[in-house]
């Protein structure tokens, strides 16, 4: 199973990471994009909404399922990745480089908090191969 | 653990993912489901269709029997072989299945049912058959295996020289006997192909040997894609006991016309369905998906099969919508809470590899 070890992750099957200028970029796991399927459509947060972590926010769906996505730490959505929306089945061909969206938290120390609930690379795997 | 078919340890060999379908473990996808699809479009593909049960019909009363028991009328079926798309309804009109029925003989017939219904199938038609003198003899011992696509019967005749004879003058929706082999023209996929009924203890080798001739093993996820491109209903999904076949775009294959009477047939003829099956392309990105809400200026209706087609590479729907909407009129469908544009289209949208619909 594919897991990078600089990564954090929600149990509901995001990753989350911690840019250098403060921002928190999202995506979906491997282990998400393989128990999906064939990926055909993407619909990231509008650019500008604030989001809260744990909360419904976005929608990945599969030719079998709709997948909701949770924002994994809160803030106001900053970017959306265009290139998952127009090929989404790039998601499946490398789900930690093809992002979905970028959060800009309001208050770093929350935002370090939040990230401190999610699970590391090993207690991922352990979720993951549970399912 | 759930049923499974003589194909079970092909299906695992060969990495599949499994999912439960009427109580049976079945391939959902080898890998990618859009592949396997795509596949079939262009190539030839396979699906272990073992879980329908077929139903050997005998005896001097089968014609007068199945005359009263289905929908469509077996009595257009002369020649020896032919095959009869019909819905087994009942008293109400409502669809306790759909299946098909192949002649053989006048004192021969065998009907193929969906796995999900066929215990209750079997059920209804031994109730049936009180008055008449036929046997009805389940077919536990086939296994059917689907070979669909553009080169699907070439690469049966590459795997099986021998077969050719009797299945190369098949003209679609006829079958012929091959020794203790059916080779049916028939499908699910909009495509052209061979549905084979061999005996189960066969079953694997044949796999392995059409595996050999270069046919995708394709599983019930594309089934889907496919058969909804094609515009086919699915039972349990766009149609069950609670609707008529006049409500789910299967009047063509009702035969009301004439003396012949039939279960559920009264209740057809009491009123002019008010409901109807028809076609939905999404204008936007997106997927449509069974049970969302659709508003037309006529009423409200709901999608009861959607998916993502992979040869439009658009969303598209089966729905049932009020009579009144017509082809080319846009309606709104209800998708997460947001009201989505969609287009009212007439089936089938992919056939035979081409594009029948348009936005």
């Amino acid at each position: 199973m594919n897991v990078p070890a600089n990564l954090k992750y929600a149990k509901s099957h995001e990753w989350a990471r911690l840019e250098a200028d403060g921002t928190v970029t999202v995506g979906i796991t491997d282990h998400a994009q393989e128990a999906l399927g064939d990926i055909v459509f993407v619909e990231p947060p509008e650019i500008g909404r604030k989001l809260t972590s744990g909360a419904e926010c976005a929608v990945v769906e599969s030719v079998k399922a709709a997948s909701d996505i949770y924002a994994p730490v809160s803030g106001e959505v900053v970017a959306a990745n265009q290139a998952a929306v127009d090929s989404p089945e790039s998601v499946n061909q490398d789900a930690y480089g093809v992002w979905l969206f970028k959060v800009k938290p309001a208050d770093s120390a929350k935002c370090a908090a939040e990230l401190a609930t999610l699970l590391d690379a090993a207690a991922y795997a352990e979720v993951a191969k549970n399912e | 653990m759930g049923k499974h078919t003589p194909l079970y340890d092909m299906h695992r060999r060969a990495g599949a993912k499994l999912t439960d379908f009427a109580g049976w473990d079945m391939p959902i996808h080898y890998g990618s489901q859009i592949e396997e699809h795509r596949q079939v479009r262009t190539n030839a593909g396979m699906f272990d269709v073992s879980h329908m049960l077929g139903i050997e019909l005998t005896g001097p009363d089968v014609l007068p029997y199945l005359s009263h028991l289905l929908a469509n009328d077996v009595a257009r079926l002369t020649q020896a072989g032919k095959a009869l798309y019909s819905c087994l309804l009942d008293e109400d009109g409502g669809v306790i299945d759909d299946l098909i029925v192949y002649f053989f003989s006048a004192l021969h017939y065998r009907i193929v049912v969906n796995a999900g219904t066929a215990a209750k199938d079997l059920a209804w038609i031994e109730r049936q058959a009180a008055d008449f003198d036929i046997a009805i003899t389940p077919r536990h011992d086939l296994a059917m295996i689907a070979v669909q696509g553009p080169q699907a019967r070439e690469r049966v005749w590459q795997a099986y020289p021998g077969t050719r004879a009797v299945s190369e003058s098949l003209k679609p929706f006829f079958a012929a006997f091959d020794g203790d082999w059916l080779i049916a023209r028939t499908g699910y996929t909009g495509e052209d192909g061979f549905e084979l009924a061999v005996p189960a203890s066969q079953a694997a080798d044949v796999w392995a040997q059409l595996l050999a001739a270069g046919v995708a093993p394709c599983g019930l996820g594309c089934r889907d894609t496919l058969r909804l491109e094609a515009g086919m209903n699915l039972y349990g999904q766009d149609m069950d006991e609670s609707v008529t076949p006049l409500e789910s775009g299967l009047a063509w294959t009702v035969a009301l016309s004439g003396e012949r009477d039939f279960i559920g047939k009264a209740a057809l003829l009491k009123q002019a369905p008010r409901r109807q099956l028809i076609g939905l392309m999404l204008l936007e990105r997106g997927v449509l998906r069974s049970h969302q809400k659709v508003h037309t200026a006529h009423g409200d209706g709901e999608i009861t099969s959607g998916s993502f087609s992979p040869t439009l590479e658009q969303g598209i729907a089966l729905a049932r919508l009020p009579a009144a909407v017509a082809a080319g009129d846009v309606v709104e469908v209800d998708i997460r809470g947001k009201e989505h544009p969609a287009r009212v289209v007439k089936p089938p949208f992919v056939r035979n590899g081409k594009i029948l619909v348009s936005i």
